[in-house]
């Protein structure tokens, strides 16, 4: 009688709990469930939901349709007249990527800042943070619970208020070595990654240190001390030990510090200078929106290309994904 | 972008990754080789200090000394309370501060709203799945593509051309004249605080579902022999049963709208009547070389984040405890 309804999230049998008995219980109990709740949710519901859905679906459908339409369809036909005005291209996508006009968005030089922004912002805070983590952790020291609590509570600082100053901080003391080192290596632009890295390692630590410490103080002592017995060094510890064993949390918050990063302007505003050099795919965009904010033909390819990488890592990370969001809410 | 261009961009990161390697390779070789007596003070040092001094100069430095700053000119002049009494008397930065009033309200209230009804609606149903990722994908959006999709959204043609807008389109369907919606104030904030309810409903909603499927099946069922139907097992049941997760979710989301700028800053640059404290804050400090100014609103973000994530620590160590 139940079994109209698929019980869509029965907890996956894990390995050491998968007996029989446990499998029927959590099954019964699904059913009752079902039954209870397909009485609960009517026709009026299942309409309200599909509703939802649909809005909250169309925009982003309507703009990734417009995207693959030339841009005499794009500027004077709606998305939703696409049977009346057929038309397909990809030539909005190769315009924006890949032609070097200068009126051209150029974003593939933009893409590949995001990418050299958000990966090193990404290891650095979470190598830093996972030290912390695990010195706060397991090395008994005085003053060090007054020191987490501190640490904790400068999450509530919201970036704001450490902007203005630290700008002028990297104008004082960083751009003389971003100088240095564009004289010793041409190659590299005296406007380097080097500062938009710095300012979203110092944002990410309060929050990382605060999950992964959760996490790491969870590690039984008997694990800890049974290797430090056998006379691992605290290196081989910390490899061997303590990163394996949270790495579920690490990947987590790296993930969710991953898609932080390659989502903010704000940061990138204040810290990246705003050339080609440095900026990211969403300082880029918001420049677009305001100087071509009515090439639609150009701006539709280019937002799908900026949302492309976080959809990836939705779609097949969600589960990590879900988590580390849940945990970094409060974040910014 | 040139091929040089690439290859300065791929020597930096690799530069950057490789330096970073060896200094921690180092600084853990080093520890190894530390006499045993000690060995964990050089130990903790070398572990700690790296986060103490990024958080020092970075964070807490920075934070006292944006605090100072509000209370002085741009040129540096010490003005006591007035970059303050600006904010709270000048029509442009009180609108700033009203708008911000309206989204703390509207974008918290109304996406928890309809998160929890559609959790409700789509609890234990066929395809559970993929009803969340529809509406669960825009949080993975950067505010800046949110703010592209919508403002797509709200284009506007002159009447008697083809609508590519669909607000407008709709509008015209029912014999209505188009709107330029987002120069039309007050309605353009009402508009932009959509596309933030929008992107914050998903959170909402995943946050509500798991909570939702934690009500004991027992206590529902209870409440059904005794003859309840099913909006009153919602309301009494299921609603205090999720109270904890309804609080975290509201205040969570009040925090992040507190901080909203991109898509401000992307829709409408704050101009028609659309500003909001950070971007504002951004404005005066960076744009309008107003560095005291900023400073003065950030202070006022701060202050008025502070109760609410202190509040949301707490309910969310409690929960912890209680599990």
């Amino acid at each position: 009688m139940s079994s109209s309804v698929a019980p869509v999230d029965l907890p996956v049998p894990g390995g050491d709990r998968d007996d029989d008995s446990y499998r029927r219980a959590e099954s019964t109990v699904t059913a009752k469930a079902g039954r209870v709740k397909r009485r609960m949710t009517s026709r009026g519901a299942t309409v309200a939901a599909l509703v939802i859905a649909v809005l909250w679906t169309l925009p982003t459908f309507g703009l990734f349709i417009s995207s693959f339409r030339p841009a005499e369809e794009i500027l004077d036909t709606g998305w939703w007249t696409i049977f009346q005005n057929p038309g397909f291209t990809l030539g909005n996508y190769q315009e924006v990527l890949l032609s070097s006009s200068l009126s051209s968005p150029q974003l593939g030089a933009y893409f590949v800042n995001s990418l050299a922004i958000a990966i090193p912002a990404t290891i650095f805070p979470l190598v830093i943070a996972t030290m912390a983590a695990y010195a706060f952790a397991w090395i008994k020291f005085r003053g060090s619970n007054l020191l987490f609590i501190l640490v904790f509570a400068l999450q509530i600082v919201p970036l704001q208020m450490a902007l203005i100053p630290l700008l002028q901080m990297f104008s004082q003391f960083l751009r003389p070595i971003q100088a240095s080192i564009h004289e010793t290596i041409p190659m590299i632009p005296e406007q380097s990654y080097l500062p938009v890295w710095i300012a979203h390692t110092i944002f990410a630590l309060p929050l990382a240190i605060f999950l992964l410490h959760n996490f790491i103080s969870e590690i039984p002592g008997e694990v800890i001390e049974a290797a430090r017995v056998d006379g691992a060094s605290p290196s081989q510890l910390f490899f061997r030990i303590v990163i394996p064993l949270a790495l579920p949390a690490i990947a987590s918050v790296a993930i969710f510090q991953f898609i932080w990063v390659w989502n903010d302007l704000l940061v990138a505003l204040i810290f990246s200078g705003g050339t080609q050099d440095v900026a990211p795919l969403t300082q880029r965009l918001a420049e677009l929106v305001g100087s071509r904010g009515q090439e639609w033909q150009r701006l539709t390819a280019a937002a799908f290309v900026s949302v492309i990488i976080p959809l990836i890592v939705f779609f097949s990370l969600q589960r990590y994904f879900v988590r580390g969001l849940l945990a970094g809410a409060t974040k910014g | 972008m040139t091929t040089a261009d690439l290859i300065g961009k791929i020597l930096q990161v690799v530069a950057g990754l490789a330096l970073f390697a060896v200094v921690v390779g180092l600084v853990l070789f080093l520890i190894d080789k530390a006499p045993k007596r000690g060995r964990d003070y050089v130990q903790l040092g070398a572990f700690l200090a790296p986060a103490m001094i990024l958080l020092l100069l970075g964070l807490i430095y920075p934070a006292v000394r944006t605090t100072f700053l509000s209370f002085f000119t741009s040129s540096g002049n010490f003005t006591g309370l007035d970059n303050f009494i600006w904010m709270f008397t000048q029509p442009d930065a009180l609108r700033t501060l009203f708008n911000t009033v309206v989204w703390v309200i509207l974008v918290p209230v109304v996406s928890t709203i309809i998160g929890l009804a559609y959790a409700v609606f789509i609890d234990k149903s066929r395809g559970e799945k993929y009803f969340k990722a529809l509406v669960f994908m825009p949080v993975a959006i950067s505010f800046v593509g949110a703010g592209i999709i919508w403002r797509f959204v709200y284009e506007f043609r002159p009447s008697g051309r083809d609508q590519i807008g669909a607000l407008n389109q709709i509008v015209v369907w029912f014999g209505g004249e188009p709107v330029q919606w987002l120069q039309s104030s007050p309605i353009n904030t009402l508009l932009l605080i959509v596309v933030m309810i929008w992107v914050q409903t998903g959170f909402a909603m995943v946050v509500l579902s798991a909570a939702i499927k934690g009500v004991p099946v027992e206590q529902l069922e209870a409440a059904q022999l005794d003859g309840t139907n099913g909006w009153q097992r919602f309301r009494n049941v299921t609603v205090p049963g999720i109270r904890g997760s309804l609080v975290v979710v509201v205040t969570t989301t009040s925090i992040a709208t507190l901080k909203v700028f991109d898509i401000v800053r992307t829709m409408t640059a704050g101009n028609f009547d659309t500003s909001v404290i950070a971007n504002e804050m951004y404005t005066q400090a960076f744009r309008a070389n107003e560095p005291g100014r900023g400073a003065a609103l950030a202070v006022v973000l701060f202050i008025l984040v502070m109760p609410i994530v202190i509040y949301n620590v707490r309910i969310l160590r409690q929960q912890r405890e209680i599990r």
